[in-house]
């Protein structure tokens, strides 16, 4: 399975809609890596408003695809994070303190603008 | 109601399996969104590590009854190498494998009641209870 990624001016935005399993998380991490380089975008929203779990191998993947994209130049926004995936992701112990997150996508887009003109 | 259901861990994809299966167990038995969640990501922790660290083994559930209270057991069995240092294993931040060494600390902070029993060499039994509040 392969999440698409949409491609909008100068950024990307992800919609992820599925239940994740360990594959399609990596498979997500090189297929970013490589469009952030093609497209050469300076931001990218990724949306989790569909995601109902979030354990310690897909946070690990999604703070590396954060890390990866950052040194490539793009800034990552995370959106739609659910309460009770917010929940569940302070008591594995995963603060994600440094990850600039809003609402959702729209919140994002506003947000990336705001993080890139600083 | 009682059930006993399980799901064997062979393949990555058992994990998805396993925690979807979990989450509709809990829903059935009336846990809350948020309870849901912790569940299946318990679920997930587990069967990661029987399928990483044994190869195989087997995620089971259960409904157990207390005098007034009801919760969800799952049992994570497995005959890989076994946990030397169980004290160890539970330090948040502990990986053998790269990873963010966030399970095991986490599933113990998830759940409400929490127990490995390891030997090494034999394999490793993970109990961990939730029960409905
Ligand atoms: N079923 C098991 N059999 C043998 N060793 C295990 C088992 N489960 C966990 N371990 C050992 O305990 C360590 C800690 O496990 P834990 O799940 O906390 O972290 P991790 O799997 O290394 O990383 P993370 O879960 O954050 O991705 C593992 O690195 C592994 O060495
Ligand atoms: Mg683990």
């Amino acid at each position: 399975m392969r999440i698409p990624i949409l491609k909008l001016h100068n950024y990307l935005l992800v919609s992820i809609q599925i239940d994740l399993d360990d594959q399609t998380a990596i498979q997500f991490q090189e297929d970013l890596l490589s469009k952030i380089h093609k497209s050469g975008a300076t931001g990218v929203v990724i949306d989790l408003t569909s995601v109902d779990i979030i354990d310690s191998f897909i946070a690990k993947v999604l703070g590396d695809v954060i890390t990866m994209s950052d040194l490539m130049g793009a800034k990552v926004v995370l959106t739609g994070i659910q309460p009770a995936v917010a929940m569940t992701l302070i008591d594995l112990g995963i603060h994600m303190q440094d990850v600039p997150t809003a609402l959702d996508l729209e919140q994002g887009l506003i947000k990336l603008r705001q993080e890139l003109e600083e | 109601m009682n059930f006993q259901s399980g799901v064997h861990i062979k393949k990555e994809w058992d994990i998805v399996g396993a925690r979807q299966l979990g989450r509709n167990r809990a829903k059935e038995l009336g846990f809350g969104t948020v309870d849901q969640a912790r569940i299946a990501t318990a679920i997930s922790e587990l069967a990661r590590n029987i399928y990483l660290y044994a190869g195989t083994g087997r995620v089971s559930f259960e409904i157990v009854e207390d005098i007034n209270k009801k919760g969800l057991k799952i049992v994570a069995a497995d005959e890989g190498p076994g946990i030397l240092d169980i004290s160890q294993v539970m330090e948040d931040g502990f990986s053998t494998s790269g990873g963010l060494g966030a399970g095991l600390p986490g599933v113990k902070r998830l759940m409400d009641d929490f127990d490995i029993d390891s030997v090494q060499g034999e394999g490793t039994v993970i109990t961990t209870i939730k029960w409905v509040r």
